[in-house]
C-alpha cells in the first residue's frame, strides 16, 4: 500500500513536477523579459518570441560549427558553449531595433498601441530573417548526455515500478534559469543601475530630474532583455526543439504570465511563469495511472482522466489570463514597478 | 479635390498595375489576385472600423476569419444524416447541459452576496459542470468520428445556400467579440491586444481539433458555389454564343480547326467567368459595407467614436460610455472580418483549419490597414489591394532578385541555392519593412484620414 502512494507520487514528479519546473523556468525567462520591457520602455513587445527564435538561431549555428570542429562539453550540450554568441547577437537586435524603429516613437512620445504596432513590424523582420537564415523546419541541437537520472536506474534503485527520469535538458533549463533570475534581482536590487532603472520604472520625469540618463536606462535594458531573450530561447529549444513557429506561439503563455504576475514586476514574472506552466500541464495530464495507484480497485478509472486534451493547451493560460482580467487586472502581485 | 484625385489616381494605378498582371502573366491569375483582394479588403474595412475609428487594436482577426469559414461550413453542407443519428442528440444534450451550467452560474452569481464562499462555489460548478458535460459529450463525439470517417465523420451542416453563410459568419465572429470585449475592454489597451491574440489561438485550436464540427485537419472540401461551375459552362448552349460572339472574329476560318479552337476558348473562358462572378459578387457586397461604413462615420455615432478614440477622458466626461461605445464598434468591425472569412471560404470552396497562420490572416491584414491610411475607408481597402498583390507578387519578384543577385555564383554554390530555396520567406521583412516605413514616415497612410471640420 505505501508502495503504491510512492509510485503516485513518483509519477506525479515524472510527469507534472519535473516539465513544469523546466517549462515554467522557460516561461518565467520570457516574461521577465516581457515585463522588463514593459516597465521600462511601456509597451506590450509582440517580437519577443520571434526574437527569442533568433537568438536561438545564433545558437545552434554556433553549436553547429563547434561540433564541426570536433568542441563538445562531455556531458553537457554543446550549445551551452555556443550560447554567448546568441546573447550577443539578441542583444544587437534589440539595441538595433530601438535604435531604428523604437526610439523614434519614445521621442514623440507616442501612445503604447504605437509602440505595440512597431513590434508587430519587428515581428514581422524577426520572423522573416529567421527563416530565410535558419528555414522553417524542425532542428534538434541538444547532444551529449541525456539523462541525469534514468528511469529504469531509478526504478532499481528504490525498487518501485514507477520510474522518475531527469532530462540533462530539463536540469540545466532550472538551473540556468535559477542563476540567471538570482543575478538579475541582484542587479535590480544592490547596484546603483538597477536601482536607476527601478527608479525610471517607477516615475520617469522623477527619474530625469534626480539626474538618471535615461538613454543609458533604456540600452542597458535592452541589454538584459536581449540576453533573457537569448537564455530563455535556448533552454527552449533545447528542452522541446527549435522551430520558428513554435516561439510565436510562446507568447501568449509568456504575456499570460506576465500579466498574472503583475506586469511590470520581475518576481510576478517568475511567480506567474509557474503558474502557466504547472497550471498547463496539470490540465492536460491525464491522471488515469496516478489515480489507479491510488484508488482501490473496484473503482479504478476506465478513461483517461484527463481534464483538457493537450491540444488546448493556450486555452489554460489564457484561461487564467481572462480569469485574471476580470478579478485582478492589476495581477497578483500589483504590477507596474521595478 | 486634392485628396479626392489622389485618390481616384491611387486605384487606377491599382488597377494598371492588376492589368499589367492579366497581360503579363494571365487574365486568370489577375481576376484570381483581385477577387483576394476584395476579400482582403472587407477584412481591412473590419479592421478599420476598429483601429480607424475607434483606435482598438485587434490582434484575433485570424479567429474571427476562421469563424467565418465556419459559418461556410455549417450552412452549406448538406447534414449527414447517419452521424446525426449516431450521436446528434448526445451533442445537443451536452450544449443543452453547458447553457444550463452557465445559466446556473449566472444565477448563483447574482442571488448569492459576494463573498470567498460564492468564488469557491462557482468554481465548484465549473468543474461539475465539466464533468456531466463531458459524460454526455465525449460518446457522442466518438460515435459521429466514428460514422464513415473517409468521407465524413462529423455533423455536416444545414444545406443553405452558401451566400446564407457570410451573413451568419458575420454574427459568430460578433458574439466571439463580444465575449472577449466584454473580458477585455476597458482596461489598458494592449490588454485587448493579447486578449484577442488568445482568443483566436484558440478558436482555431477548436477548429483544428473539433472533428465532429467541421472534420478538424482533414479539411471540408466540395464546399457548394453561389456561381455556376466550368463543366456546366461549358456544355451549355448560351455560354457557347457568347464566347463565340464576343471572341469569334479571331477564330480561324476553317470549320474544323475553328471548332477546337472555339472549344478552346469556351473552356479558358468557363474559368474566366466563374471568377468574374466572384468578383461581382464581392463588388457588390464591399460597396455595400463600404457605403454602411462610410454613413456611420458620417453620422454623429462617427463623431462621437472620433472623439472617444481622440479623447477619452474629455468624451467620457461628457457622458458618453467608453467601454459600451467600444465595445459596440468592436463587434461590428469583428462581424465584418467574419463576414469576409466566410466570403473567403466561399471563393475556395474549401474548409483547410492548417492554413490559418496569425502572419498571414492577422499581421498581414494591419500592414493593408496602416499602409491604406487608418480611419479612410477607402485607404484600407486600397492598401489591401496593394499589400496583397504585392504579397502574391512578391514571390516571382523575390526569385527573380535573388537569381539576379546570385547570377555572378556558380550554379551549385551552397550560399546561392540556400537564398534561391529561402526566398520566399523574404516577403516577411519586406513586409516587416513596408509597415515600419508606412508608420515612421508617413503614419496616416498612403490615403489619409479626412476630417470635415
Amino acid at each position: 500500500m505505501s508502495n503504491d502512494i510512492l509510485n503516485a507520487l513518483v509519477i506525479i514528479s515524472n510527469y507534472i513536477l519535473v516539465p513544469g519546473l523546466a517549462y515554467g523556468s522557460q516561461l518565467a525567462l520570457g516574461a521577465l523579459g516581457i515585463t522588463l520591457v514593459y516597465a521600462v520602455l511601456r509597451f506590450s513587445n509582440f517580437a519577443h518570441g520571434d526574437s527569442m527564435a533568433f537568438g536561438a538561431m545564433f545558437t545552434i549555428l554556433g553549436t553547429t560549427w563547434l561540433q564541426s570542429k570536433g568542441i563538445s562539453l562531455g556531458p553537457l550540450p554543446t550549445a551551452l558553449l555556443a550560447l554567448p554568441l546568441g546573447i550577443i547577437a539578441a542583444i544587437l537586435l534589440c539595441l538595433i531595433m530601438d535604435k531604428l524603429v523604437y526610439q523614434h516613437y519614445r521621442q514623440q512620445k507616442s501612445t503604447p498601441v504605437m509602440f505595440v504596432i512597431a513590434s508587430v513590424g519587428v515581428m514581422f523582420i524577426t520572423n522573416g530573417l529567421v527563416r530565410f537564415i535558419i528555414g522553417p523546419g524542425d532542428r534538434a541541437f541538444s547532444d551529449g548526455q541525456r539523462f541525469i537520472i534514468k528511469a529504469r536506474e531509478f526504478k532499481r534503485m528504490y525498487g518501485l515500478s514507477e520510474g522518475l527520469s531527469i532530462k540533462m535538458t530539463q536540469g540545466l533549463t532550472f538551473v540556468i534559469a535559477i542563476i540567471a533570475m538570482a543575478l538579475l534581482f541582484w542587479f535590480l536590487q544592490r547596484t546603483k543601475t538597477g536601482k536607476s532603472m527601478r527608479a525610471y520604472s517607477d516615475n520617469e520625469d522623477l527619474a530625469l530630474l534626480s539626474g538618471i540618463n535615461p538613454q543609458r536606462v533604456v540600452f542597458i535594458t535592452w541589454v538584459i532583455v536581449g540576453t533573457l531573450i537569448a537564455i530563455a530561447g535556448v533552454l527552449y529549444g533545447l528542452d522541446k526543439s527549435f522551430k520558428p513557429f513554435t516561439y510565436f506561439q510562446l507568447l501568449l503563455p509568456m504575456f499570460a504570465a506576465a500579466i498574472v504576475g503583475g506586469i511590470g514586476n520581475p518576481v510576478g514574472a517568475v511567480l506567474g511563469g509557474f503558474i502557466i506552466a504547472f497550471s498547463e500541464i496539470a490540465v492536460t495530464y491525464a491522471y488515469r495511472k496516478f489515480l489507479i495507484y491510488l484508488l482501490p480497485e473496484q473503482y479504478e478509472p476506465d478513461g483517461l482522466m484527463q481534464l483538457l486534451s493537450t491540444d488546448y493547451k493556450f486555452a489554460v493560460s489564457f484561461m487564467i489570463l481572462v480569469a485574471v482580467l476580470i478579478w485582478r487586472p492589476t495581477g497578483l502581485l500589483r504590477g507596474k514597478s521595478i | 479635390m486634392g485628396a479626392n484625385l489622389k485618390t481616384v489616381l491611387t486605384f487606377a494605378i491599382m488597377a494598371a498595375m492588376l492589368a499589367a498582371v492579366g497581360v503579363l502573366q494571365s487574365w486568370s491569375l489577375a481576376l484570381a489576385i483581385t477577387n483576394m483582394c476584395l476579400v482582403s479588403a472587407v477584412m481591412a474595412l473590419g479592421v478599420n472600423i476598429q483601429w480607424g475609428y475607434a483606435g482598438l487594436f485587434n490582434v484575433g482577426i485570424m479567429g474571427f476569419t476562421a469563424l467565418g469559414g465556419v459559418a461556410a461550413v455549417l450552412v452549406s453542407v448538406s447534414p449527414v444524416a447517419g452521424a446525426w443519428q449516431a450521436g446528434g442528440v448526445g451533442i445537443l444534450f451536452s450544449l443543452v447541459l453547458a447553457l444550463a451550467t452557465i445559466a446556473a452560474m449566472v444565477f448563483v452569481h447574482n442571488k448569492l452576496p459576494k463573498s470567498r464562499g460564492r468564488s469557491w462555489l462557482l468554481f465548484l460548478m465549473i468543474i461539475v459542470g465539466l464533468i456531466i458535460i463531458r459524460w454526455q459529450y465525449a460518446p457522442s463525439v466518438l460515435a459521429i468520428e466514428k460514422f464513415q470517417p473517409a468521407q465524413t465523420g462529423f455533423l455536416g451542416g444545414l444545406g443553405l445556400p452558401i451566400m446564407f453563410s457570410w451573413f451568419v459568419g458575420g454574427v459568430f465572429a460578433a458574439g466571439a467579440a463580444w465575449l472577449i470585449g466584454k473580458i477585455a475592454l476597458g482596461l489598458r489597451s494592449d490588454y485587448l491586444a493579447i486578449a484577442t491574440l488568445g482568443i483566436s489561438e484558440i478558436i482555431i485550436a477548436v477548429i483544428k481539433n473539433e472533428d465532429w464540427l467541421t472534420r478538424g485537419v482533414k479539411n471540408v472540401s466540395g464546399l457548394p458555389r453561389p456561381v455556376p461551375y466550368e463543366v456546366d459552362l461549358q456544355s451549355s448552349p448560351w455560354f457557347h454564343d457568347l464566347v463565340e460572339k464576343l471572341g469569334g472574329s479571331s477564330l480561324p476560318s476553317d470549320a474544323l480547326a475553328r471548332q477546337s479552337a472555339l472549344q478552346q476558348m469556351v473552356i479558358e473562358s468557363s474559368s474566366l467567368f466563374v471568377k468574374l462572378c466572384y468578383t461581382g459578387l464581392f463588388v457588390v457586397v464591399l460597396c455595400l459595407l463600404l457605403w454602411l461604413a462610410h454613413r456611420a462615420q458620417k453620422a454623429p455615432w462617427g463623431r462621437m467614436m472620433r472623439g472617444i478614440r481622440d479623447n477619452e477622458d474629455a468624451a467620457n466626461a461628457m457622458g458618453k460610455n467608453v467601454t459600451k461605445r467600444h465595445l459596440q464598434v468592436f463587434v461590428l468591425g469583428s462581424a465584418v472580418v467574419g463576414i469576409a472569412g466566410a466570403m473567403m471560404t466561399t471563393l475556395d470552396g474549401q474548409f483547410t483549419p492548417g492554413s490559418y497562420q496569425p502572419l498571414r490572416y492577422t499581421f498581414l491584414v494591419w500592414v493593408m490597414v496602416i499602409v491604406g491610411g487608418s480611419g479612410n475607408n477607402l485607404g484600407s481597402v486600397l492598401g489591401a489591394f496593394i499589400i496583397w498583390f504585392f504579397w502574391v507578387e512578391a514571390e516571382p519578384l523575390g526569385q527573380w532578385f535573388i537569381g539576379f543577385v546570385t547570377s555572378g555564383m556558380a550554379a551549385d554554390n551552397a550560399l546561392r541555392l540556400h537564398l534561391i530555396d529561402s526566398a520566399a520567406h523574404m516577403r516577411l521583412i519586406f513586409m516587416g519593412v513596408i509597415l515600419l516605413s508606412v508608420l515612421r514616415f508617413s503614419p496616416h497612410g498612403l490615403l489619409p484620414e479626412q476630417i470635415r471640420r
